[in-house]
């Protein structure tokens, strides 16, 4: 069964209309990537699952159970966890407290501070620095630790190459087989295609708020997926 | 002689300030609401203890037994119900909310107690002094409310950096969107936090009450200069409320000494001059997100 069902859901921003009927569902297990260009409403579909924006029609199920209505504090503990665009450090405190705070409703798990430090070994030497001063690479890979250290069942990527250097996007994308590994369920939204095309089982393309194209990267072509990207 | 005399009786008059201003300091620093209640709300604890003392005969000190839990209490309850709601409104809801809580506060204690002047009895201890040199005598009561005030912003201060539920706290003051991300229900954290609060100011009452003389608007006054404790010290920064009320309190003093007819007058304007050349205050937050 779906782990995360989304059943064409419309999501406004004020009066503008950010996503029109989206559907997806992704399998326990399953590394499912959102692609597509700015705007597209990549953003505003993880942050519907996630709780920060309500959608006006369709229907969230996690687990089976419509999770819709429910505040994102009430969807941790079920095992929902966001890394933000942006990715929104606590930029007073430090990395490890920044990690403390993502086990604020631990479910039980593989994840804590050890084998995060583990798998993002660029965060051990820097956990007492404050998340204001760490570099983006760095707060990045603080802000996926930080996610998973409430053990989530899905876990929503929400642009992580942005703004970072190649090489640190690099080694952030080789820890996502640490990850799936332990058996999370990841939903991944990248701009950067080919990141998103090396990690998922699956590809849907999004754009202007509707999904145009779905598939396992090894059926789509390059002209498809540029087609679909960009909308000519 | 009398000079380091009246530096010694600021620094402690500073506990009770800083006493006064913890509590608008974490208030403030968690969910940056500014609560002009807070003066009244301290007469509200000092009228409790006064009360308690008047018709259990319970020794005044023990008084905050019982204020401190009903001023917790009623700090959860406030926010849960009111300034959470006001919180979701435009900015200038939270202070007008506020203004008028004060003023129901401030009529409702009028009503209830009348206008005269009232204080809390501690009998010899509220003349008692230890002689340190033939100058300098320290008020035995001035001294525990600085320890006091000291012990309750390092207490605060290790709770805020120490706990799971004052990280959570710090969390929230830092990006309230992504603290729910989390799992933290900001609206709890943002009740516990006034509940702290007001057990802090509840404490501050009892001292108030025991200090001097008060009655239902004497907490405008106090309201004044716990505000401008915050706002030395830098908004948010416990230690630098602890700071602000010290020098506060040392002005206050200094200049009862220099110009004995214009009360507080000098340490109004150590405020000002504060805010005009270090508008972030002593010790402010570092951090700009």
């Amino acid at each position: 069964m779906a782990l995360l069902e989304v059943e064409s859901i419309d999501v406004f921003y004020g009066d503008f209309q950010a996503i029109y009927g989206i559907s997806l569902s992704v399998d326990e297990g399953e590394t499912l990537a959102v692609i597509g260009a700015n705007g597209a409403g990549k953003s505003t579909l993880l942050k519907t699952i996630a709780g920060l924006s309500r959608p006006s029609a369709g229907d969230v199920r996690f687990d089976g159970t419509s999770i819709a209505t429910l505040p994102p504090h009430k969807r941790v503990p079920l095992g929902i966890a966001l890394t933000p665009e942006g990715r929104r450090m606590f930029p007073s405190m430090t990395i490890e407290e920044n990690l403390l705070v993502g086990a604020h409703k631990s479910r039980p798990g593989p994840w804590n501070l050890e084998s995060v430090y583990a798998t993002f070994p660029l965060l051990s030497d820097r956990r007492s620095r404050l998340a204001n001063n760490a570099s983006g690479g760095e707060q990045q890979a603080a802000a996926i630790g930080r996610a998973l250290m409430c053990n989530p069942r899905l876990l929503l990527l929400d642009e992580v190459s942005l703004g970072l250097a190649p090489v640190v996007v690099e080694q952030i994308y080789a820890s996502l087989p640490t990850i799936t590994a332990q058996g999370t369920t990841v939903l991944v939204v990248e701009q950067d295609v080919m990141h998103a095309l090396r990690v998922a089982d699956r590809v849907q393309c999004l754009l202007e708020g509707r999904t145009v194209l779905e598939g396992t990267p090894a059926e789509l072509t390059r002209d498809q997926i540029a087609t679909a990207y960009f909308g000519i | 002689m009398e000079w380091a005399n009246a530096v010694v009786q600021g620094l402690l008059l500073g506990g009770l300030y800083a006493l006064l201003a913890a509590g608008l300091s974490l208030m403030f620093g968690v969910m940056r609401l500014v609560n002009l209640a807070h003066g009244a709300l301290a007469i509200v604890a000092a009228y409790l203890g006064y009360v308690l003392v008047q018709n259990t005969g319970l020794p005044p000190f023990a008084t905050i037994i019982v204020v401190i839990p009903v001023m917790a209490a009623l700090g959860w309850v406030l926010q849960s119900t009111l300034l959470n709601t006001a919180l979701n409104k435009q900015a200038l809801a939270p202070i007008l909310v506020t203004f008028g809580l004060a003023v129901i506060l401030q009529n409702l204690m009028l009503q209830l107690f009348t206008a005269d002047y009232r204080s809390i009895q501690v009998g010899d201890l509220a003349g008692a002094s230890i002689q340190i040199t033939p100058e300098i005598a320290i008020g035995v009561f001035p001294l525990i409310t600085f320890i006091v005030g000291v012990i309750v912003i390092a207490a605060l201060q290790q709770y805020l950096a120490r706990t799971k539920t004052g990280r959570a706290m710090r969390a929230t003051s830092d990006d309230r969107e992504a603290a729910t991300l989390m799992g933290i229900d900001n609206k709890r954290i943002y009740a516990l936090a006034t509940a702290i609060a007001l057990a802090i100011v509840g404490v501050a009452g009892i001292f108030i009450g025991i200090k001097t003389q008060f009655n239902a608007y004497s907490g405008d006054t106090y309201l004044i200069f716990a505000f401008e404790a915050v706002i030395i010290g830098g908004l948010g920064s416990l230690w630098g409320t602890l700071a602000g009320g010290m020098i506060l309190g040392v002005a206050t003093t200094v200049g009862a000494q220099l110009f004995p007819s214009s009360g507080t007058l000098l340490a109004d304007l150590v405020f000002l001059a504060i805010l005009a050349f270090l508008p972030t205050g002593l010790f402010p937050k570092v951090v700009n997100g």
